[in-house]
């Protein structure tokens, strides 16, 4: 294979990738480095490093899109970001000195929370409660349009938000992924913060996130131009593509059948990490 | 730029849409850029068989700032990729960059630090090693 037929399809699977990726909102940055370490042989290094990059291109281009509609919360992310660079620099140094072997293993268990998390119920926002004093501090409460009305919410349990955060960027830093499930989670869940606006503020995040770990990777030498080239411009146009198909397409069955496939490179990931083939 | 900034004390839709823009800007001129260095690399080294399955890390000319921007100026076709790369981490960067000083037009000091502490640790990895 040589370097037009490598280039040629490893954009076309990263585009098919994005475009997987964004019209689930699963995010097409988590199949990049199993396709690229199982399919094509890639080093698992060069791998994370064209996929945080290609996940720095999605989160600008979509956030893009979103900020325009109001929903995401500029304050909780900048907040939350301290904790997740903090953490995406301490995973990127981790990624450094864990061996490749454990490096695939701990992508298959987060690929299979991945799945497992797609298929998870999206509460409906409970009834608001009084402010939390912490959040009311950081000035993290908004408001965010419902059917056109501006509708209050109030954020709580921030530093258990904050802690989870941490954890998603050193997972972001160590395996080259948005991690935008864990992300999702700690707002969701923990601070209550509405879907709508934590999905948003979520995708928003994750390209400061990744960009606080890119540094160390561009230094070590993971960010190889014609691996990162072909995946940072297929995950793009697949991902604006999707953004543009969202509207109209039922996601339901795509998102079924996109989280089985997760969940199967998942398994295939921990399989080959642990036999040692990759 | 910033004259041209009037923002409103508690509404951020202004910060927000002007991101929007940063951030799309940024993306559309760094993808533009990484598809010149490919097709570039494509006409000069389509040919040649990669081989990627061990890891030796890209060169130093390929993974340090100084080194890509002058690689980029002389016409390396992977160095403009690099180049194109780079422009792409640099967006969030920026953006980050610009939140300091949209809240310190709002006199909002609290988010002046916390964006301020997010830009120095960005800045850390990106300049520091």
């Amino acid at each position: 294979m040589n370097a037009l037929e490598f280039s040629f399809l490893i954009g076309t699977a990263s585009l098919l990738a994005g475009f997987l990726g964004s019209l689930t909102g699963l995010g097409g940055g988590v199949v990049i480095v199993p396709l690229l370490a199982l399919a094509f042989q890639v080093d698992i290094h060069y791998a994370i490093g064209a996929s945080l990059v290609s996940v720095i291109a999605t989160s600008s281009g979509s956030a893009a899109a979103y900020v325009r509609e109001g929903f995401s919360n500029i304050r909780i992310g900048m907040f939350l970001e301290i904790a997740t660079t903090f953490g995406a620099i301490a995973g990127a140094f981790l990624a450094t000195s864990t061996p490749t072997k454990a490096i695939a293993i701990v992508f298959g268990i987060v690929l299979l929370g991945s799945a497992a998390m797609s298929a998870r119920k999206r509460h409906l926002r409970v009834e608001d409660r009084p402010a939390d004093r912490l959040a009311t501090m950081l000035r993290l409460d908004a408001a965010y349009p419902v059917d056109g009305i501006k509708t209050p919410y109030h954020v709580r349990r921030v530093p258990v938000g904050f802690g989870l955060m941490f954890g998603a960027g050193t997972l972001s830093g160590l395996l080259g992924i948005g991690s935008g499930a864990v992300k999702v989670l700690a707002m969701d869940e923990a601070m209550e913060v509405p879907f709508k606006v934590s999905t948003t503020t979520s995708n928003f995040m994750i390209g400061v996130t990744a960009a606080a770990s890119a540094g160390v990777y561009l230094s070590r030498g993971y960010i190889s131009p014609a691996i990162a080239m072909p995946v940072t411009l297929g995950v793009l146009a697949g991902s604006l593509l999707g953004a543009k198909f969202l509207v109209r397409a039922k996601t339901q069955a795509v998102r079924i059948i996109f989280a089985i496939v997760i969940a199967m490179l998942g398994l295939e990931m921990i399989y080959s990490g642990w036999t040692g083939r990759l | 730029m910033t004259g041209s900034l009037q923002l409103s004390k508690t509404d951020d839709t202004v910060i927000d849409q002007r991101i929007g823009i940063l951030l799309r800007v940024g993306m559309l001129l760094s993808a533009a850029v990484v598809l010149l260095g490919g097709v570039l690399y494509l006409a000069q080294h389509g040919k040649a068989v990669p081989d990627y399955h061990v890891f030796h890390g890209a060169p130093r000319h390929l993974s340090t700032l100084s080194g890509i921007v002058s690689g980029a100026v002389q016409g390396n076709d992977l160095a403009i990729i690099q180049f194109g790369l780079l422009l792409l981490i640099a967006t969030p960067v920026a953006r980050v960059a610009f939140a300091v000083g949209a809240f310190a037009l709002e006199k909002d000091y609290l988010y002046v630090a916390i964006s301020a502490i997010v830009l120095c640790v960005l800045l850390y990895s990106l300049l520091w090693h």
